[in-house]
């Protein structure tokens, strides 16, 4: 008995959602207290002793995975990650190197087949991101030539590279960086993933690069809200 | 209590270093130090290892090195070197995935939540038009889009045999809605995904030969607090469902619509093979779940809150411990506990979700039943717990602790395995559970009377990459997962005591020659894709086609150094050959690791013939590294397309999943 007495105790400095016994039932059922339900578009819930605010969906995703770094563009513009690439954007984003034999000519073809799909199905522009994963070799013309040969002319396709070690630091927070450092380090074997996202709704998902294109469209096409889109086709 | 991401206990001291180690990267990311700065400082090694330096690195100080044998990749160390962003340092060497430290909790203070049991309602009251067998398509004027989400009927003979009353005997209305919850006194309120304001979900409670309706609304916001999608598919995990009602993958429906499941509650084979006995009594199944399943985005939103059990009773499993199996009576001796691990924020207490990790995430905060480390009090009788690893990826091994005598062994009684009653009831030093899988398990508390005890996960699993490394940790220095106070009164206790002898269901025989014998080789490709035989998911097609009614083998192969629990929908399977046992035995199959040397499990994952708790029907295979395993099952009553799929959620999203379809004529693929 003493021992409910104490937890009831503990339970006593808490706010009323959350876990409350029956005390009528010997402790024997216990169900959780009635549902607290906010209203659309309630603010986070309130911070409670040393913590600091909860932050809206897409401030929690900028600060925990996008590092605003500088980017240099095939045509040599630099660009910020979050601020200019990012923010208020429904994106695309893979890694790729100029000279990638491996999974890159099938990545960028797909990404045509799915460009070309959305584009027709998406009532809103969509930015598609190639980030190398070599920097140190990939200059901004050698990423111009990658486009040209593989004859991606969009101004809303960029090529991009950047310093090596911020590189190295965008790779890992959007979790393009192997876990095995020793495959990590072969370049060859760089993520196949695509990361999309709709930013300001935080809504960020990853599919594989060399799934069928029409496929790799519905999922991404499926994150893009109702009012973004054309056609019926890819919304339910 | 504190722990480290691998779920050890830590003293206050070392988790205030991890703690502080955790915010300095912080401090050192939003100081936008760079690697190179950081190597220039001579703060962090070329390797990517913040320097030994107490209260900046709280890893290396304390020498973690591994615990997984001869893998090769491990002396340079983890290759998070970028610090607090996201997913980080994940080798088997390195404290944990996505630096997950959260903020410390007082455990016991919160007694364990048990959900309420959901309660039916009359046809009209429910909101919106009347149930229709064709989906209803007409607009909604107050959402502009169709009232329902369905895009296929409700197939025959739904509506047409007596049995099968259509909109059904019982009508149940949920909602899918943002709710603020209590995990633990210590963390703020959680805006999480709920059904009606409850994660896990109200219980639902189902009697076989009482078909239910189970009208599903989509009232999610717009603002995801940082993860969750909201457009939304529920299946029922181990149910018996037509596939227009199993929760497909690609089924989802959007915010304002909602989506009628029909649950036949039927015995497999009522429609085929044992019509003259309304199907066969020994597929009859007990503790189901169910959980969203929305295609890229089912880890995300399982670990948001969308889960909840499924519970069907019947003549023998009557939830009476006076009648049939007599079993512990449901509700009050009859408990299901849903285990999750989950990640908070140590700055701001939310729970947070690695979102671009797409190996696998592991959380340093057990839940059950939706609160961290709570407390339940029982009676000194016995028990059914229904135990359920919702994941999102790891693997548990738990067992009973009296932290009184530690290196006792609390043995038990397993009665279920994957939600279906074994033929005999096993006891058991433990129970294995990968992610998906359940057990139900029988506790006589009459032993502990006046005793506390605890259900503790002694699995060690460094990462949410690889599953665990096979080792078990010793009695008491594990995850201490729910706290057991046996002080309540004594009280009678009709439930039979299970032994060796006591019968429940019979095995099914599948010994008869499969139609097709399909293999299956589950392997991460070189670029990270999680493959099915060399092949990503796509919902659009199916890959092959199973014959309604027939039997069908599949071998079921793993590459490379990962466990998958692979789970296969709509009807159970028997294992019969390379089904797992528990980690840490030494009877192990070593023609099943005989590829390449292994970082996993080498040692000490074991594989059993079919006996014991393998002597089962199972709905998920635990494939451990480099092993194969052998199911056999029958697909039928029902056609459409269902999946297979890895039950790491974080696999599952990126497409180690097929999609399959059970049709009057199949296919011969023998590699589809």
């Amino acid at each position: 008995m003493f021992g409910r007495r104490k937890l009831f105790e503990g339970l006593a400095l808490v706010p009323v959602a959350g876990a409350l016994s029956c005390m009528t039932n010997q402790k024997k059922v216990v169900i959780p207290a009635a549902p607290v339900l906010p209203p659309p578009g309630a603010a986070p819930p309130t911070a409670r002793g040393r913590f600091a605010p909860m932050l809206s969906g897409r401030e929690m995703m900028r600060s925990r995975f996008f590092p605003n770094i500088e980017l240099v563009t095939s045509k040599g513009e630099r660009v910020l990650f979050y601020d200019d690439l990012l923010k208020d954007k429904i994106v695309i984003l893979n890694m790729m190197y100029a000279h990638c034999e491996g999974i890159c000519p099938t990545t960028i073809a797909n990404l045509k087949k799915v460009r070309a799909i959305l584009r027709d199905e998406i009532n809103h522009d969509i930015y598609v991101y190639s980030i190398t994963v070599k920097p140190e070799q990939d200059s901004p013309a050698d990423l111009a030539d990658y486009a040209k040969m593989h004859e991606v002319d969009d101004p809303k396709w960029l090529f991009l590279t950047g310093k090596p070690d911020e590189l190295d630091t965008l790779r890992h927070a959007t979790g393009f960086a192997d876990p095995n450092p020793d495959v990590d380090r072969d370049k060859a074997r760089h993520s196949g993933m695509l990361r999309y996202g709709n930013e300001p709704l935080a809504i960020w998902g990853s599919c594989q690069g060399s799934a069928d294109p029409s496929w790799i469209a519905k999922e991404i096409g499926f994150a893009v809200p109702r009012e973004f889109k054309r056609h019926p086709a890819v919304n339910d | 209590m504190y722990f480290n991401a691998r779920g050890q206990r830590v003293s206050r001291a070392r988790w205030k270093e991890m703690y502080q180690a955790f915010k300095n990267r912080q401090e050192l990311i939003k100081a936008k130090l760079t690697r190179r700065d950081l190597v220039r400082m001579g703060l962090l090694t070329g390797g990517g290892m913040l320097v030994p330096l107490a209260g900046l690195s709280s890893r290396s100080a304390y020498g973690y090195s591994g615990t997984g044998g001869s893998g090769g990749s491990g002396g340079s160390g983890g290759s998070g070197g970028s610090g607090g962003w996201g997913s980080g340092s994940c080798n088997h060497d390195s404290n944990g995935c996505g630096n997950c430290a959260s903020p410390p909790t007082t455990p016991w203070t919160m007694n364990m939540p048990i959900l309420p049991v959901r309660q039916p309602i009359a046809l009209s009251s429910l909101t919106g038009p009347a149930p229709t067998i064709a989906p209803n398509n007409a607009t909604n004027p107050s959402t502009g889009k169709p009232y329902e989400g369905r895009t296929r009927a409700h197939q025959s003979p739904i509506g047409t045999d007596s049995r099968l009353p259509f909109p059904a005997t019982k009508i149940y209305q949920v909602h899918q809605q943002a709710a603020d919850i209590m995990v633990s006194p210590d963390l703020p309120l959680q805006r999480l995904w709920t059904f009606d304001g409850y994660s896990p979900g109200p219980t639902i409670v189902a009697q076989y030969g009482t078909p239910i309706l189970v009208r599903n609304y989509n009232l999610l916001p717009t603002d995801n607090g940082g993860f969750g999608m909201n457009s939304v598919t529920t299946h029922l995990h181990n149910g018996h469902t037509p596939s227009e009602s199993d929760g497909f993958p690609a089924d989802y429906f959007s915010i304002g619509q909602y989506y009628d499941q029909y649950y036949p509650n039927q015995l497999a084979g009522f429609l085929s093979t044992h019509q003259s006995t309304n199907g066969d009594i020994n597929e009859a199944l007990s503790t189901l779940w169910y959980h969203d399943h929305r295609d890229g985005f089912t880890a995300q939103n399982v670990y948001k809150g969308l889960l909840g059990n499924y519970l069907l009773f019947n003549q023998f499993d009557t939830g009476d411990e006076t009648t049939g199996f007599r079993l512990p009576s449901f509700p009050d001796y009859d408990i299901p506990m849903i285990f999750a691990d989950r990640c908070f924020d140590a700055s701001t207490g939310a729970m947070v979700f690695d979102t671009f990790n797409i190996d696998g995430i592991l959380g340093d905060k057990f839940m059950v039943n939706g609160v961290i480390q709570p407390v339940l009090h029982v009676h000194p009788r016995r028990y059914r717990f229904r135990w359920t690893n919702s994941g999102p990826s790891r693997f548990l091994q738990i067992y009973i602790t009296d932290l009184a005598s530690p290196s006792a062994t609390q043995p038990f009684w397993q009665i279920s395995n994957d939600g279906n009653l074994l033929p005999n009831p096993v006891q058991v030093p433990a129970v294995a559970l990968g992610v998906a899988e359940r057990a139900d398990v029988i506790i006589d508390f009459a032993q502990y009377a006046g005793k506390t005890i605890y259900l503790e996960n002694r699995l060690d699993q460094p990462n949410g990459k690889g599953g665990p490394t096979g080792s078990i940790v010793a009695a008491g220095q594990g995850f201490l997962m729910l706290k057991i106070v046996v002080d309540l009164p004594s009280v009678t206790d009709n439930s039979a005591a299970p032994s060796a002898a006591t019968t429940y269901y019979a095995l099914p025989s599948v010994s008869a020659s499969p139609r097709v014998t399909r293999n299956f080789n589950f392997d991460q490709g070189r670029n990270g894709e999680w493959y099915i035989n060399g092949q990503l998911f796509s919902g659009a097609t199916p890959r092959f086609t199973v014959q309604q009614n027939s039997l069908e083998q599949w071998n079921l192969s793993n590459g490379w150094n990962w466990s998958h629990p692979i789970h296969v929908h709509m009807e159970e399977h028997q294992i019969t050959k390379g089904a797992p046992g528990l980690y840490g035995s030494s009877s192990d199959d070593s023609n099943n690791y005989n590829r390449w040397s292994s970082e996993y499990c080498w040692s000490n994952c074991s594989s059993n013939t079919q006996s014991g708790v393998n002597l089962t029907r199972k709905d998920t295979v635990r494939l451990t590294p480099k092993s194969t395993a052998v199911i056999k099952m029958r697909f039928r009553d029902w056609v459409g397309r269902y999946p297979m799929h890895c039950h790491n959620l974080i696999h599952e999203d990126h497409a180690m999943m097929v999609r399959f379809d059970v049709a009057p004529t199949g296919d011969t693929k023998s590699n589809p």
